[in-house]
């Protein structure tokens, strides 16, 4: 099945760049529903990006974070090849985790 | 604001005026010409924007202001349609139950050939868009039919544009009196002001593009199509261009007509044939 | 309008796919994960707080100083008050993390980044501001909180429906 995460990790040297689109929601809570019913708050929490059993970048999110959030981020000690795995928990106790090689 | 309008008015007039008399002497003025009037089109939005680079007209909004352009590039280092793209080409590629697939009912199996869209059936006498191929191929096979104005049908239309992404707009007029009078419709429509606001589509993309009107930057005409299906920040999601066309409409507070109306497939082919040579941009991302 | 607003099949079925994986990571996982250190946890009560500085002080529990080392990266206007590209890097050494605050939203703190050891203390992401606000950044070095500023303009969504 399709994964709600796209990532793409390229390596350069030593350090490797890292983006990751998410698809989510990532509804405040505030806005009304066409029915004029407030859509409940539905949004990531928290997204961590581990490689090599280690975290390399922890996002703790609000609802301000975009639908469809994005993130760009670096970091060193990784080779291509390396495998790279981001997974996320929402406030509904929803959550999704993949796996990427560096390229 | 108004004498400037007036004025901005008067050179498209002028421009297509010097067109019509710069053509051989037999043409009369009333006779529908389209490669004047695309050369006229062209030509009022290359003078007017002396800076843009002709092939960036396809971005938009984007293409009348360097602080939007550079948002923009952000976001298309991974870009909002991208979950549309991939659904689309999924749905593309998975067979209808009876084994045939969309492949089967397009020339060179659907890929790259966006640019050709919308293009006139001699035989039915209309204009058919990508949009209404997509749906008859569905219905040809015993499939329902999509919604024309986002989701499934703006995934597959992402799709299809991505596989002709660069290629210039190559729309054609057969020798058809009734190509020429759809040609000459969808120009009408255009150019006609309708709605509480008394809006054409030409107030706002012809006169008015790079201005804001209320929060928005408004797109130059020229190439609008180019880069549809977009994903629009203010929808939250992708459209098509049947659904530019519906909020166009309800935004000028005019009445819009339904997806896929002849008047929409004909505006479809005079926006689209205006734009020929310049590049597919599709899918798109706009505020 | 005569959209439907019936979701894409395909999202609904990665939406139910989220969610049956979410049960199964109640099942097998206790319910604090063994590697969980104190800073490894989400910060609620920093993200429920209004204000800027109630939400700094909640998260951080002290105050930062101005930095020029500190850059902020926004647009003056944003074309869409729902999707604003911002990105912060800074040269201070020993960076911990790096928070966003939209001080004009209903809740200030928007994000935070925790960067361990061996990665560039930079991120770009995407936020929603509500109207024309102050956006601050912070980045947490060698303990101590650096911060720059910079002023946002949203326009107001929409023209008409």
């Amino acid at each position: 099945m399709a994964s709600s995460i796209r990532v793409r990790a390229t390596s350069s040297g030593d350090i490797t760049e890292v983006q990751a689109l998410i698809q989510h929601p990532m509804d405040t809570g505030l806005v009304k529903d066409s029915k004029g019913e407030l859509i409940p708050a539905h949004f990531i929490q928290q997204l961590r990006f581990e490689c090599n059993g280690k975290d390399v970048f922890v996002a703790d999110w609000g609802t301000a974070v975009s639908k469809d959030p994005y993130v760009k981020f670096s970091f060193k000690g990784a080779k291509k090849g390396d495998e790279i795995k981001i997974s996320w928990t929402d406030n509904k106790g929803g959550s999704d985790t993949t796996t990427a090689k560096i390229a | 604001m108004k004498a400037r309008s007036v004025l901005l008015l008067g050179s498209l007039g002028a421009a297509l005026i010097a067109f019509a008399l710069a053509s051989p002497g037999v043409i009369a003025a009333d006779m529908v010409d389209p490669v004047a009037d695309a050369k006229a089109f062209q030509n009022f939005f290359f003078q007017k924007f002396p800076n843009v680079k002709h092939e960036d007209f396809v971005n938009g909004p984007y293409s009348m202001n360097e602080d939007m352009k550079r948002q923009w590039q952000e976001k298309e280092e991974f870009p909002p349609y991208e979950f549309a793209l991939e659904a689309g080409k999924e749905m593309f590629s998975t067979p209808f139950k009876n084994g045939k697939t969309y492949a089967d009912c397009f020339p060179n199996g659907g890929i790259g050939i966006r640019q050709n869209y919308p293009y006139f059936d001699t035989g039915e006498g209309k204009v058919i868009t990508l949009e209404l191929a997509l749906n008859r191929c569905r219905e040809a096979n015993g499939e329902a039919p999509y919604s024309y104005v986002k989701d499934e049908m703006a995934s597959l239309t992402a799709y299809m544009a991505y596989t002709s992404r660069g290629k210039p707009m190559e729309i054609k007029i057969p020798d058809d009196p009734r190509a020429l009078a759809a040609f000459e419709n969808g120009k009408r429509y255009f150019y006609t002001r309708r709605g509480q606001m008394n809006f054409s589509c030409a107030s706002c993309h012809v006169q008015s593009p790079g201005e804001r009107i209320r929060a928005e930057t408004l797109a130059p005409a020229l190439g609008i199509l180019n880069a549809m299906p977009i994903y629009r920040s203010e929808w939250s999601g992708m459209g098509t261009t049947s659904r530019r066309f519906v909020t166009c409409n309800s935004q000028t507070r005019a009445v819009p007509l339904e997806p896929q109306s002849d008047e929409y497939r004909d505006v479809e082919y005079f926006l689209s044939y205006v734009a020929n040579g310049l590049p597919i941009s599709g899918p798109g991302a706009r505020p | 309008m005569t959209t439907t607003t019936r979701p894409h099949p395909t999202r609904r079925l990665i939406l139910q796919g989220a969610a049956s994986v979410a049960l199964l990571g109640l099942g097998n996982l206790p319910l604090a994960p063994a590697r969980a250190a104190a800073n490894d946890k989400y910060p609620e009560e920093a993200f429920r707080q209004k204000s800027e500085a109630d939400a700094i002080k909640s998260l951080y529990g002290k105050t930062a100083e101005p930095s020029d080392k500190v850059k902020l990266d926004a647009p003056e206007i944003a074309e869409n008050g729902g999707v604003v590209p911002i990105s912060v890097t800074t040269t201070l050494d020993k960076v911990t993390s790096i928070s966003l605050f939209v001080a004009e939203n209903p809740n200030a703190l928007a994000a935070s980044y925790r960067i361990p050891d061996g990665t560039i203390p930079a991120v770009a992401n995407r936020l929603k501001m509500a109207r024309t606000t102050k956006l601050t950044a912070i980045v947490e070095a060698d303990g101590k909180l650096y911060s720059a500023t910079k002023e946002v303009k949203v326009t107001v969504g929409g023209c008409g429906g």
